[in-house]
């Protein structure tokens, strides 16, 4: 519940903090209607829209209506995945102003004591510490090794969880062991002559649960010339925080970050989680008002890749590249698409295996529910937009799955446990399945 | 508000989950896509069928309580906003496309059916449905009838109104009635089709439509043709309408249009011209390619610095949809974007595109220009700002004086985006009392108690017409 001072606070603070220019900016042609998910899934309601939710946030403004619970809801059911903005002919910075918005209620309400111990201990005690993250993933990894997760199961312990969070458990990826993911190698020479030098983000999810997958990052960065460097003091991008109102957190972090690549002369940074480049090609707007932030952020965000656009720009598709036959579908990752705008570079990475015929799904490019921590926070919609999802999976009669973000890869395969299809189709990063198209 | 009784009576017809009076679920259909206009309706309805909808206008015919119609409130005249509060109605239980008969060659569609996913349903059967206003990837049928849309293909195949044969619709009343048919031919009493085509919702609500279909053209080919000189560009149209050639798409696009396109579409249109016109030309091989020489030939001759045909349909297809998407993109160059649509004889462009000009250095305002050059129908566009009041009087001042050249030219106020509260006040200068006369005996015998989207069509105040020079 947010009482009636809070919502005056919040009131308050969308008349001063909001982006005025940026509301205007939307026209309300509702060009953006057909490309959200939630305005879909929802039965075509204007308020699970984009332009009802910049309509909604503009009213606030303009003191028309109050910050009330339906306004939250409105905005708690956005993805964020921005699918609304590359289809904008104006050009509306949709995810700026969600983020603004979504920033203003959380820094002016006082969350009940679970949630905000949770917060607090995940968004400031956990993901801004790299060595944190390691040791709670190597719980993890105990939990399976040990035998305690098919105990767990058995005893129906899990049970007692929401069913989206139960079949997750099941589906998540064995967690390398905590010695493998403490003491990581640094540096990296190219395989073939040096083409460029590249620092890699590692990412905190990546770095620990998809250790391997960055592993195969880096064999394939060197397999096409890059020399490879893994830049020290590195920590998470900050998405999460951002994306769920945390502003001043994602700051500090990402001017950790700043500063820790600015200790490797690259030529490009290279990132291989959808999310985190998404998040990372934004530093330059979240630091827009700090002066000695502005262009060291700029600097930072022009060297931005993401792995398949430098693979593809140094000729990995033109390798021998081979698979056994089958069918391969491509989820993209919203954030890979709408923000960094890499699209075509994984179906030409995709269609360069010999073996594969990639057959596109319906709907590829709209947002398969994860969204972050989504389908935790919101698992009736998340389930809703993954069952649709699946269905378009299935017509392709795809053997695999191929997705270029951790948030999104699990949820391919929370699908595939969900629909009973272990064993008949898999879900994979991109990169993994390069490399074992390689070997 | 709506009394608690009558609210009892509306939650019983559709549901507790069809029925939405929160704040924020009114205001999210307070507005539609014009500038400037914005009232938060009393409630959100949305009617499961057609009988939902006799039962929900009995109940406010009797309590006396505005409807009004409303599909992705996609419209440029402030038709959907519910101006004087009432009801808004949705269709979104309503949008199924019911039947395509394939021997009498028309499509069978609900009202809240999205244009696009009709048009992409026809045309997969091998049928053709040519209206195509720019909305058309959000807009519904229910709404491109009720505002007469046109498109990019009225040059050749007219509008929305020379597609619909039958009409079922609901009377303010709660009678329904049935216009038209499957017919080629029917003169049984006065249209009521074409009454109701366009009436932007001020006397009905429409529930089912048939609409005609034509035989998909077998080929087309678009192309561009470059101007650095925006009249010469305006003289191209009309010499290939005078030359008996009518293309399916004649469309302009001045500088800024151009530039505002690209920077959202990046498609490669060249940015250092004056004008561009995008021309399509669809049918037999033959006369597409004979079609689209004769015109490549007129606009060189006309001083076109360059005239490219698209390579691939994949190509035309981006530069159509690009060109779609021009009153959005000029968005994103002022805070406030108002477009209007005053449509003169096509013979009469060249004189008007000048017109525009002068009339935006007159009142020292920024007016963009593109739109359907090939029927005569512009969309002079003003980029301003809502917030600079100033600026604001101008801007009205210089499109009160677009409006009096569109007539005196021997054109309209509005070519397809409706009148509804944009243009109500300035609809005398084209009807004259007598004309307002009429369409007010016809509206008040069709809905006596005033319930059908209030506010639209007739300004409770008149503009002066001041006539220009003096």
């Amino acid at each position: 519940m947010t009482t009636a001072r809070e919502r005056e606070a919040i009131q308050h603070d969308f008349q001063t903090k909001m982006n005025e220019d940026e509301l205007l900016n939307c026209m309300r042609c509702g060009f953006c209607l057909p490309a959200c998910p939630t305005y879909i899934e929802s039965g075509m309601q204007e308020k699970y829209s984009p332009r009802g939710r910049i309509a909604l946030m503009k009213a606030v403004k303009d003191g028309l209506i109050e910050p009330d619970e339906e306004v939250e809801r409105s905005l708690d059911l956005c993805l964020g995945c921005r699918a609304c903005e590359p289809v904008c002919p104006s050009g509306v910075k949709y995810g700026e102003l969600l983020e603004d918005a979504r920033d203003i209620i959380n820094q002016n309400k006082k969350h009940s004591l679970p949630v905000r111990m949770l917060r607090k201990g995940v968004l400031d005690g956990l993901f801004p510490h790299q060595n944190r993250m390691i040791n709670v993933s190597s719980l993890l990894g105990m939990y399976q090794r040990s035998g305690l997760s098919k105990v767990a199961r058995k005893i129906g312990f899990m049970e007692l969880f929401p069913e989206s969070m139960a079949t997750m458990e099941k589906v998540l990826p064995s967690v390398p062991k905590r010695k493998e993911m403490k003491h990581r190698l640094r540096h990296f020479e190219p395989d073939i002559v040096k083409k460029a030098t590249v620092a890699f983000f590692t990412g905190c999810l990546m770095d620990t649960m998809f250790l391997e997958t960055n592993q195969s990052t880096i064999t394939l960065l060197q397999k096409v010339g890059c020399e490879v460097v893994v830049p020290e003091g590195q920590l998470c991008c900050g998405a999460l925080h951002g994306h769920s109102g945390e502003k001043e957190k994602a700051k500090q972090m990402a001017k950790q970050n700043i500063e820790a690549f600015e200790q490797v002369q690259a030529d490009y940074i290279i990132t291989n989680a959808g999310g985190c480049g998404a998040f990372l090609i934004g530093y330059d707007h979240l630091l827009k008002d700090e002066p000695e932030w502005a262009d060291r952020a700029k600097s930072f965000v022009s060297k931005l890749k993401d792995i398949s656009a430098i693979l593809v720009d140094l000729d990995f598709h033109h390798q021998h590249l081979r698979l056994p036959d089958q069918i391969v579908t491509y989820q993209d990752s919203c954030h890979l698409r709408n923000v960094m705008r890499t699209f075509d570079e994984p179906r030409t990475l995709l269609k360069a295996i010999g073996g594969v015929t990639f057959k596109e799904m319906e709907g590829a490019d709209r947002c398969c529910g994860s969204a972050g921590i989504y389908n935790i926070v919101e698992p009736d919609m998340s389930m809703q937009i993954l069952d649709h999802k699946m269905e378009h999976v299935k017509e392709t009669k795809a053997a695999t799955i191929v997705t270029a973000n951790p948030g999104c890869l699990l949820q391919m395969k929370l699908g595939i446990e969900r629909e009973g299809l272990t064993g008949r189709i898999r879900a994979v990063h991109i990169v993994d399945l390069l490399l074992e198209a390689l070997n | 508000m709506i009394d608690s009784k009558i609210r009892e009576q509306l939650v019983a017809i559709v549901g507790n989950e069809n029925y939405d009076d929160t704040i924020s679920g009114r205001l999210v259909y307070s507005y539609d896509a014009t500038p400037n206009h914005q009232e938060l309706p009393d409630a959100v309805i949305s009617p499961k069928d057609k009988q939902d909808v006799c039962q929900i206008l009995k109940v406010c015919n009797l309590e006396k309580i505005p409807i009004v119609a409303r599909g992705s409130g996609s419209n440029l005249c402030g038709g959907t906003c519910p101006v004087e509060g009432g009801i808004v109605l949705l269709f979104k239980h309503m949008n199924q496309l019911l039947e395509i008969d394939k021997e009498n060659l028309t499509v069978t569609v609900q009202p809240g059916l999205i244009t696009q996913d009709m048009i992409k349903q026809v045309e997969a059967a091998g049928l053709f449905y040519p209206p195509d206003p720019s909305s058309m990837k959000i807009s519904t049928i229910g709404g491109n009838i009720s505002e007469n849309s046109g498109g990019l293909r009225g040059l050749k195949y007219g509008v929305t109104r020379d597609y619909v044969l039958a009409l079922e619709v609901v009377l303010p009343n709660g009678e329904m009635i049935h216009t038209g048919g499957k017919l080629a031919k029917d003169v049984a009493g006065y249209d009521l089709t074409r009454l109701f085509v366009g009436s932007e919702g001020t006397l009905g609500v429409i529930t089912e439509a048939t609409l005609k279909l034509i035989p998909k053209p077998e080929s087309k080919k678009t192309m561009l043709a470059l101007y650095q000189d925006i009249e010469a560009a305006a003289r191209s149209v009309s010499q290939i309408i005078a030359k008996r050639i009518i293309p399916t798409t004649l469309e302009f696009l001045d500088k800024h249009t151009i530039r505002a396109v690209e920077d959202f579409a990046q498609i490669g249109l060249p940015t250092d011209v004056e004008a561009i016109l995008l021309i399509e030309q669809d049918g037999p091989p033959e006369i597409v390619a004979r079609d689209i020489q004769h015109i490549a030939d007129i606009c060189r001759s006309e001083q076109a610095v360059d005239v490219t045909v698209a390579k691939s349909d994949e190509e035309a297809e981006k530069l159509t949809t690009a060109r779609r998407t021009a009153l959005s993109a000029l968005a994103r160059l002022k805070p406030t974007t108002i477009l209007e649509d005053a449509t003169v004889p096509r013979s009469e462009i060249a004189t008007m595109v000048k017109a525009i000009n002068d009339i935006a250095i007159k009142h020292n305002v920024k007016i963009s220009t593109f739109g359907h050059a090939g029927d005569g129908n512009l969309h002079p566009t003003c980029l301003t700002d809502v917030r600079d009041k100033d600026e604001m009087e101008r801007v009205e001042a210089a499109f009160a004086d677009i409006f009096a050249k569109a007539i005196d030219l021997g054109g309209t106020l509005t070519g397809e985006h409706g009148v509804g509260v944009m243009k109500s006040p300035y609809l005398e200068w084209k009807l004259g009392e007598a004309g307002i006369a009429v369409m007010k005996g016809i509206k008040e015998a069709i809905d006596p108690n005033n319930i059908m989207n209030p506010g639209k069509m007739f300004a409770k105040e008149l503009k002066k017409r001041v006539v220009i020079g003096e």
